[in-house]
C-alpha cells in the first residue's frame, strides 16, 4: 500500500547573476536539481535512492519533508496533499515523517547539549510524559550505541560518526512512521554501522517503520532495501526490486555504478590499476543539462536518437521501469 | 625503502571538559614515507580524526597534546605558530571529515581556493583563477567557472567534500591528511577522486594518511593500514597481511561485521558490547571486555605492539590464536 506518493516533482535553483551577466543580457541560468520525479513509497518497505553525487537526492528528500517547496508536482502522504497541509495536520505530518540529515554537523544546534536536543524533540510532539523524558533520552542514546554521559555533552565534543548517530536518535525520538535518511551511516565503521542497520530492520519488523534510505553504499542498499531508485542528473532512470535490479541492471548508468564498487579482495590495488574508469566522458552539469537523455554523452551504447528526447521511465518489456530507449526486454 | 616524511611518536591527546578528562588518543606511533599511502581505520570514536587534526595543530582549545610529530626533522607540535602557518595548507594539507565544519559559509568556494593560492604560491590573479577552475574540474565539478561564485550551502554534500579536496590540493601538498575524503561520494566519483589522489602519490611522491571506514577503499588504495581502537593503535601492517591474517582480535571482529553475501535483509553481525569509557586511561587491552578471545591478563596487562611478520605489528595476546581469513567474495 502506498504511504507516500510523489508525482512529477521538480525543484530548480536559480543561479546568481553577476553584473556582467546582466549587462550582456545573458539569460538567467538555473540548477535543475530535481526534474519530474514520480515515485511511490510503500508502507513498511525500505526504498533505496542511489545516484551520482550532486544528482539531486538531498534536494528531493528535502522536498519530501517540505523543507523545500517544489516548483512543480504533488506529494501525498496517506492520501493527503502534503504541500497544502496547515496547522495541526502539518504538525502531525512533521512528527510522522522524520529526516536524518546528510550533514550532522550543520543540523545540530551547537549551543544545546545532546540531551536537550533529544528532550526538545520529545516535548514538542509530547511523545512521553515530562517525567519520563530523561529515561527516554538515555534509552535513545543506548539504541544508537552512544554512552549515557553523551546527554550532557555538546555536539562539538563528539566524533563525526557519533554526531551522525545523534541525528538518528533525534529522528527516532518522536516514533515516526516514515524516516527519510540521507546517508545516515556513512561515517560509521562497519561494526557500528551493522548495529544501526539492525536497529532499522528491527523497528521495521516490530513497528512497521517505512524507510527511504539515500546512500552511496551499494553493499548496504543490496543488503537492506526492498526496492531501489537510481537517479541521474535530477531524474529517476531506473526503479525496481533491489535483488533483481542488482542481478540484472537495465540502465547503462546503473550498470556502470554497480561495476565501480570497490572490492575487499587481496590484490585489489593491482586490479584497480588495471581497471578502466567506470564512467568516462564529460561530467554533466545541472546548470546545462544535455539534451535528450542526460547520460548520453557518457553512455557506451548511445545513439543519435538519445540526444533527441528525454526517455520516459517505462517498463520497456521488462519487469520494472527504466528510462532508456536502448533497453528492451 | 622510503625515508619517513612524517613521524608521529607516542602521540597523546586529552580533552578537558566540564565533566573531566577525555583520553581520546593514547600513545599512537606511526610514520609515512613520500609516495606512500597509510590507511587509518577503526571504530567510530576511536580517535582517528583527533590523531589527524593533532598533526597540524588543528584541535579545539580544550585539547592537551603530547608526543612528537616530526616533519623534515622539526617537531610540528612545538615550532612557532608563524612557521606552522607556512606549512599548514601548503606542504601539509588536510581534508576534514565534515566539510561544513571546515568551509567558510559566507565565502564563495572560489575565494576559499584563492586564499590558499595567495598564501602558498606566487601566482598572479589570472593564473589563480585558471588554477581554481582547473582544480574544480579535477574533482569532477562541472560548469566550474559558474560554481566558483557559489557558496558552500549551494553545493551538494559530495560537492562540498570535493571542493574541500580541491582546496587541500591547491598548493600541491607533500603530505595529505585525508579524513573520510570520499564518504559523501558515489562509487564512480569516488573512483575518479581516488585515481586523482593516487596519481599525485605515484607521480609527485605525495604522502597520504587516509582515514576511512570503507575497507574496500583501503584494499584498493593503501600500502599499509593502521587499526585504531579506543585511542590506541592495535595493529599495523601491509594491507593484504592485515586483511588476510589479522593479528588483533578487534581487526578480526571488524572484518567479520562487513555485510557480505549473506541473505538480504538478514541481521548483520556487529561486535557485541560498547567501547570502553575513556574518561580515565583503560588498563589492559581496551578491547578485552568485548573480545571473544580474551584471557585473564588481557584486562590487567596492556599488550605492546609486537611483530608477527616484517612490518606487521599487533598488540594482542590472542594474535597467534586468530584464524586466517578465507578469501572474501565480491561485494
Ligand atoms: N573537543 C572535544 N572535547 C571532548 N571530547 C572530544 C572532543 N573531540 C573529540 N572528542 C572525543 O574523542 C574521541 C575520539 O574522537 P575522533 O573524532 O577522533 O573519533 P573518530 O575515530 O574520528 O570517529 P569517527 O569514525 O566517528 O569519525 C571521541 O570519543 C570523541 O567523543
Ligand atoms: N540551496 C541550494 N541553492 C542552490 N543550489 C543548490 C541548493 N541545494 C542544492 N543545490 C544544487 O542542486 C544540485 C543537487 O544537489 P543535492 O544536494 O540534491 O545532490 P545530492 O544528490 O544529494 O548529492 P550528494 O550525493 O553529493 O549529497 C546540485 O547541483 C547542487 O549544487
Ligand atoms: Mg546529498
Ligand atoms: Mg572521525
Amino acid at each position: 500500500m502506498t504511504l507516500l506518493a510523489v508525482e512529477g516533482v521538480s525543484k530548480r535553483f536559480p543561479a546568481r547573476r553577476g553584473l556582467v551577466d546582466v549587462l550582456s543580457g545573458r539569460p538567467r541560468q538555473a540548477v535543475h536539481a530535481v526534474e519530474q520525479v514520480s515515485l511511490e513509497v510503500r508502507r513498511g518497505e525500505t526504498l533505496g535512492i542511489v545516484g551520482e553525487s550532486g544528482c539531486g537526492k538531498s534536494t528531493f528528500a528535502r522536498c519530501l519533508v517540505r523543507l523545500y517547496e517544489p516548483d512543480e508536482g504533488a506529494i501525498r502522504f496517506e492520501g493527503a496533499d502534503v504541500l497544502a497541509l496547515q496547522g495541526d495536520a502539518r504538525r502531525n505530518f512533521n512528527r510522522h515523517v522524520q529526516m536524518v540529515f546528510q550533514d550532522p554537523y550543520g543540523s545540530l544546534n551547537p549551543r544545546m547539549t545532546v540531551g536537550d536536543t533529544l528532550a526538545e524533540a520529545l516535548s514538542v510532539h509530547a511523545v512521553v510524559a515530562r517525567a519520563q523524558v530523561p529515561a527516554r533520552v538515555r534509552e535513545l542514546l543506548d539504541l544508537v550505541h552512544l554512552p549515557a554521559d553523551a546527554a550532557e555533552r555538546y555536539p562539538h565534543e563528539f566524533s563525526g560518526g557519533q554526531r551522525q548517530r545523534i541525528g538518528i536518535a533525534r529522528a527516532l525520538a518522536v516514533e515516526p512512521s516514515l524516516i527519510i535518511a540521507d546517508e545516515p551511516v556513512s561515517a560509521l565503521d562497519v561494526s557500528v554501522q551493522a548495529s544501526i542497520v539492525n536497529l532499522f530492520l528491527e523497528l521495521q519488523a516490530r513497528l512497521g517503520l517505512t524507510l527511504v534510505f539515500i546512500t552511496h553504499d551499494l553493499r548496504l542498499v543490496k543488503h537492506m532495501t526492498h526496492r531501489v531508485a537510481v537517479m541521474y542528473l535530477g531524474r529517476i532512470v531506473e526503479v525496481g526490486p533491489t535483488a533483481d535490479l542488482f542481478a540484472a541492471p537495465r540502465h547503462p548508468y546503473t550498470q556502470a555504478l554497480i561495476r565501480a564498487v570497490p572490492h575487499v579482495k587481496p590484490a585489489a590495488r593491482e586490479a584497480r590499476r588495471n581497471r578502466q574508469a567506470a564512467v568516462t566522458g564529460e561530467l554533466p552539469s545541472p546548470l546545462k543539462p544535455p539534451p535528450g537523455c542526460a547520460f548520453h554523452p557518457r553512455c557506451p551504447i548511445a545513439q543519435p536518437a538519445c540526444a533527441q528526447a528525454v526517455p520516459a521511465l517505462e517498463d520497456r518489456g521488462g519487469a520494472w521501469p527504466v528510462a532508456c530507449i536502448r533497453v528492451s526486454g | 625503502m622510503n625515508t619517513p616524511l612524517l613521524q608521529v611518536q607516542d602521540l597523546r591527546v586529552t580533552f578537558t571538559t566540564g565533566r573531566g578528562a577525555v583520553h581520546a588518543v593514547d600513545g599512537v606511533t606511526f610514520d609515512v614515507g613520500a609516495g606512500e599511502v597509510l590507511g587509518l581505520v577503526g571504530e567510530s570514536g576511536s580517535g582517528k580524526s583527533v590523531t589527524l587534526r593533532a598533526i597540524p595543530r588543528l584541535l579545539h582549545d580544550n585539547a592537551a597534546v603530547s608526543g612528537r610529530v616530526l616533519w623534515h626533522g622539526q617537531d610540528l607540535l612545538t615550532i612557532p605558530d608563524e612557521r606552522l602557518r607556512a606549512i599548514r595548507g601548503g606542504q601539509v594539507a588536510m581534508v576534514f571529515q565534515e566539510p561544513m565544519s571546515a568551509l567558510n559559509p559566507v565565502l564563495p568556494i572560489g575565494m576559499q581556493i584563492d586564499e590558499v593560492l595567495v598564501a602558498h604560491t606566487d601566482m598572479d590573479r589570472a593564473a589563480r583563477r585558471r588554477r581554481a577552475i582547473e582544480l574544480l574540474g579535477l574533482v569532477g565539478i562541472a560548469s566550474a567557472a559558474t560554481r566558483l561564485d557559489q557558496y558552500p550551502h549551494e553545493f551538494s554534500g559530495g560537492m562540498r567534500q570535493r571542493a574541500m579536496i580541491a582546496i587541500s590540493l591547491a598548493a600541491q601538498p607533500a603530505l595529505l591528511l585525508a579524513d573520510e575524503p570520499t564518504t559523501a561520494l558515489d562509487v564512480t566519483i569516488q573512483d575518479q577522486i581516488l585515481t586523482l589522489l593516487l596519481q599525485l602519490v605515484s607521480e609527485l611522491g605525495m604522502a597520504m594518511v587516509l582515514v576511512t571506514h570503507d575497507l574496500g577503499v583501503v584494499a584498493e588504495t593503501c600500502d599499509r593500514v593502521a587499526v585504531m581502537y579506543a585511542g590506541r593503535l592495535c595493529e599495523t601492517g601491509p594491507v593484504e597481511l592485515v586483511f588476510n591474517r589479522p593479528r588483533h582480535a578487534y581487526t578480526d571482529a571488524l572484518l567479520r561485521s562487513m555485510p557480505g553475501d549473506g541473505a538480504a535483509g538478514a541481521m548483520l553481525t556487529p561486535i557485541p558490547g560498547q567501547p570502553p569509557r575513556i574518561d580515565s586511561p583503560v588498563p589492559g587491552c581496551a578491547f578485552a571486555p568485548r573480545c571473544s578471545y580474551a584471557e585473564p591478563r588481557c584486562t590487567t596487562e596492556r599488550p605492546v605492539l609486537t611483530a608477527y611478520a616484517p612490518g606487521h605489528d599487533s598488540a594482542c595476546y590472542a594474535a597467534t590464536r586468530l584464524p586466517a581469513r578465507v578469501e572474501e567474495g565480491a561485494a
